[in-house]
């Protein structure tokens, strides 16, 4: 759904910080000028990037708990999917991803 | 390799009890099922309205064939073991399928009694039992006109009104006076008689049959008593017998039933287990379906070799399912000779209602017409809640009755259809109703998942148990049990006792030693964290990860995504510099909104996420605790110091608790208020622990709630000194967080605890009350500590040394 942003270019990747200054199952904010990206570390270490904005009503998704490989809204509990983007049932709607990579544990995302 | 699971039986109780198996492990068996009907699972207890057209067959299919294979279930319909071979461990079917099995449950449930007289084996008798009888009696309907049902029992008058339905008379023949004798008393039979004769049922009791006239087809009917009545269909319902010829047969032990100990396996062998209608428990056959959901329950908890549960039996309620007629009725209804009973009879307006108490319990209960408080009046049974306050108002409404607003069991069967039920997620009754006949849910959890209804405030939570009762035609209400949340299958006593036997420290320690489905989600996290932090105040760390963004951040997140700020001002008590330092902050911060709060608070509203630590540094405030399971505020009213009617100084007590009882995490929030006189301008009676002070001492109010439900508080004790009210505030407290669900507030933690129990440990036993504020002590001094400051501090540390990262916003500054 956010093939957009998958583009066929090659991808610039921005230097975003230390993979270790990401708490594990927490989040940090990310912005680009008026983007705002919320960056997650799993518990396996590897590391999302999505929008951080909640579908619903804009919640910063940032601060959600994580659940498995979803994060809850802080807001209303909406359930985003961190790989597919996707709003989990009974709701509806999709947030954009962002490709992200790890090399020597510094954290690289692309926009 | 997985063990084989083997069940004879494809109905209700024995596919419920393989489904609580898939729940707590998918893993562990090959599962295969031998039905005798040719039918999946369905819901026998909807057949009667299938027959009164209610419903149609297709509705009350509760699993689909399809569910079977995605469960990767073998399923044998319409083939009838013949054979148990216990030394071999297989059973064989009547077409000379075979079986190994590692576990066997045996689900055969129960066959229709069927009273031998002479010619009850002509055409046209019958049992109302399976989907086939209920073909049976469309088919005669189609061809006769006069049936007759023999038996004023339950089913008995379902079937009839069934058949009245589809345009026969129907003649009911009853051994006694009384309809339902079982589960009414003559009044109540009496007015069922009454509502049924006016829907054109006939009836015929005190009744014996001797015999069943006709040639190949029933013709006929004779009686004891000489008379006749001609019939051209004749059902018998006269109850059921366990269907246990099959354990019998194989030597395992049987009674009336297949004889079952606590954990459902046969007494005889542990391999096998029996569940249902089949199986004797304590001496008991069960006919109803709560208790045998009940069972499956345990059989799985056993089963799958978690083995906490085990199963001491159900009190059971009856309720007729005809439309337009009301019957409830639970317990010993009709007193011994000199029980006390309280009854109400109205003959116009065709109510009637009975309640046998002892003890100032309810016993028993029966009632028609108005049903609705039934349901309370049966959970109130099964609490022993002790109604002697409510006694003389008893019988004209429980839900006028204060204090069962909290847990909301008595308003729904009253509602109507399009009444919102859940008014966070516009759930209609009607939608709750539907989704509990079509997709036979059982539990509230289901009907969450299904509708969303009490999926987020919780606040109707209560009436959809009622729901949930009122549907089902049975009590069926097992939210004290049930498990924290999907991740795993243990409640939270259950967790708390093993964070404890297992010194477990850490929440990703305890969800890998306790076989977490996932790696937990928004509602067991921070439980867990809640209960570790609380078992294990000096050897545990708070795990930030597990908290919800507002006690992760320490602040209130606003609608924006921006943050209110709130200190404490300890008991509502300030001074001119702490107003001028507060005003100064907001405006060097831009904060646009500064509101008194409810709790005599000042709130910054707006704050951005990134000067928060700046706010609280230039603030130089404790934090107030606003967004947390943790004491909120203690509301004072300005007491004797300046009030002409003050009796006692309730601002420098509440100032004093307010510093005693700050920095500590509880299930859930707690506000206490000090009132200085009876007039109680600081409404202490809705608080969690209100003190409201009289003349030589303080009154000790506690269990209020002024939220989503209004709960006054109860009386807890009077004393004299500030020091008594303050070591009892601790061990209240302390009880309270040793006891609480995470998330429980202390109104129904207090109701559920009960009282008189809370009473006797930290009021009455000086050493317990002792204990348990000590206790709170030990946690004061381990783990408390102001979170503001430790987010300063952290402000202020090298870069590597800080490990608040998640507050820091990191800035990409060339864009391309």
């Amino acid at each position: 759904m956010s093939s957009a942003h998958e583009s066929i270019q090659t991808p610039t990747w921005h230097s975003i910080c230390k993979l270790d200054e990401i708490p594990r199952s927490g989040g940090r904010t990310v912005n680009a000028g008026a983007l705002s990206i919320a960056l997650f570390r799993l518990t396996d270490d590897s590391v999302k990037a999505i929008e951080n904005r909640c579908p619903h009503k804009n919640g910063p998704l940032v601060e959600g708990v994580i659940s498995g490989g979803d994060v809850l809204c802080p807001l209303h509990n909406w359930r985003v999917n961190l790989d597919s983007g996707e709003v989990a049932a009974p709701e509806s709607g999709c947030v954009t991803r962002f490709p992200v990579k790890i090399e020597d544990g510094q954290v690289f995302l692309s926009l | 390799m997985k063990k084989k699971l083997v069940m004879i039986g494809n109905g209700m109780a024995g596919v419920r009890a393989i489904e609580e198996i898939l729940k707590a492990n998918p893993d562990m068996f090959d599962i295969t099922i031998f039905g005798a009907e040719k039918y999946p699972n369905y819901n026998r207890i909807m057949l009667s309205p299938v027959l009164a057209g209610d419903t149609t067959i297709e509705d009350i299919i509760l699993n689909e064939e399809q569910w079977y294979a995605d469960n990767n279930i073998t399923l044998h319909m319409g083939k009838r073991i013949t054979e148990i071979q216990r030394g071999h461990k297989k059973i064989i079917a009547d077409d000379g399928t075979e079986a190994e099995y590692d576990n066997l449950i045996i689900a055969t449930g129960s066959n229709p009694f069927i009273i031998p007289v002479p010619g009850h084996d002509k055409e046209g008798v019958m049992a109302f039992r399976d989907i086939d009888d209920c073909d049976a009696m469309f088919a005669a309907a189609k061809k006769y006109k006069k049936a007759a049902v023999i038996g004023g029992g339950l089913l008995g008058l379902e079937a009839a009104k069934g058949l009245l339905h589809l345009g026969m008379e129907a003649t009911v023949i009853h051994d006694q006076a009384t309809l339902m004798n079982m589960q009414l008393d003559t009044p109540a039979g009496e007015m069922l008689r009454a509502d049924l004769e006016g829907q054109g049922m006939q009836f015929k009791v005190s009744t014996l049959t001797t015999e069943v006239t006709g040639g190949d087809r029933v013709e006929g009917l004779k009686f004891k008593d000489g008379s006749t009545l001609d019939c051209d269909l004749l059902i018998m319902a006269v109850g059921i017998r366990p269907n246990m010829a099959l354990a019998e047969e194989c030597g395992i032990y049987c009674n009336r039933g297949i004889v079952v100990n606590d954990y459902m396996q046969t007494i005889t062998d542990p391999a096998i287990y029996s569940v249902g209608e089949c199986a004797e428990h304590r001496g008991v056959a069960y006919g109803l379906v709560a208790p045998l959901f009940e069972q499956a329950k345990t059989l799985a908890y056993m089963i799958t070799g978690q083995g906490l549960k085990s199963y001491e039996g159900s009190v059971v309620s009856t309720k007729l399912k005809i439309a337009g007629v009301d019957v409830f009725s639970a317990g010993d209804f009709m007193g011994t000779p000199g029980a006390d009973i309280i009854e109400l009879m109205d003959k116009v307006g065709g109510v009637y209602k009975k309640i046998v108490l002892e003890d100032d319990r309810i016993k028993g209960v029966v009632m028609f017409g108005d049903t609705a408080d039934g349901p309370t009046f049966f959970q109130w049974m099964q609490d022993a809640k002790d109604v002697s306050e409510l006694r003389s108002t008893l019988l004209f409404s429980a839900s006028g009755l204060g204090d069962s607003g909290h847990s909301g069991i008595d308003q729904a069967s009253a509602m109507a259809d399009d009444t919102i039920v859940c008014g966070c997620n516009g759930v209609t009754k009607k939608d709750v109703v539907d989704a509990i006949v079509k997709e036979g849910l059982t539990t509230r959890k289901e009907v969450t998942a299904c509708t969303k209804a009490a999926g987020s405030c919780g606040g109707c939570a209560g009436l959809i148990d009622q729901i949930l009762v009122s549907t089902l035609g049975t009590a069926f209400v097992e939210s004290e049990h049930e498990p924290i949340c999907g991740c795993t299958d243990l409640n939270h006593e259950q967790v708390k006792e093993q964070i404890k036997t297992k010194k477990l420290t850490m929440v990703r320690e305890v969800m890998n030693v306790l076989d977490w489905k996932e790696e937990g989600c928004q509602v067991c996290r921070p439980a867990l964290n809640y209960y570790i932090g609380m078992i294990w105040p000096a050897d545990s760390e708070d795990d930030r990860t597990s908290r919800i963004a507002n006690e992760k951040m320490h602040a209130n997140i606003q609608k924006d995504g921006t943050y209110s700020v709130i200190p404490r001002v300890y008991g509502g008590d300030t001074d001119a510099d702490t107003l001028i330092r507060m005003g100064e902050v907001a405006k060097k911060y831009d904060i646009k909104t500064i509101k008194i709060t409810g709790g005599q608070r000042i709130g910054l509203y707006g704050v951005k996420k990134d000067d928060l630590a700046a706010v609280w540094s230039d603030l130089d405030m404790p934090c107030g605790y606003a967004y947390g399971k943790a004491l909120r505020t203690v509301k004072t009213c300005v007491g004797s110091e300046w009030c002409r009617f003050g009796t006692q100084d309730s601002t420098s007590l509440g100032i004093h608790l307010e510093k005693e009882l700050d920095r500590i995490w509880f299930p859930a929030k707690v506000k206490l208020a000090v009132s200085g006189c009876p007039r109680n301008c600081a409404e202490a009676t809705i608080k969690d622990f209100g003190i409201i002070g009289v003349d030589g001492g303080w009154e000790i109010q506690t269990g209020g709630n002024g939220g989503v439900h209004v709960v006054a508080t109860e009386l807890l004790c009077l004393v004299e000194t500030a020091e008594e009210v303050e070591q009892i505030a601790k061990a209240y407290l302390q009880h309270y967080r040793e006891t609480g669900r995470h998330n429980e507030r202390c109104a129904p933690w207090q109701q559920r605890v009960g009282l008189d129990s809370i009473k006797a440990l930290v009021v009455d036993d000086l050493e317990s009350r002792k204990a348990l504020a000590d206790r709170l002590q030990v946690y004061l001094d381990g783990q408390a500590r102001d979170p503001w400051l430790e987010r300063i501090a952290d402000e202020a540390a090298l870069p590597e040394k800080k490990i608040f990262n998640e507050y820091r916003t990191i800035e990409i500054k060339e864009i391309n």
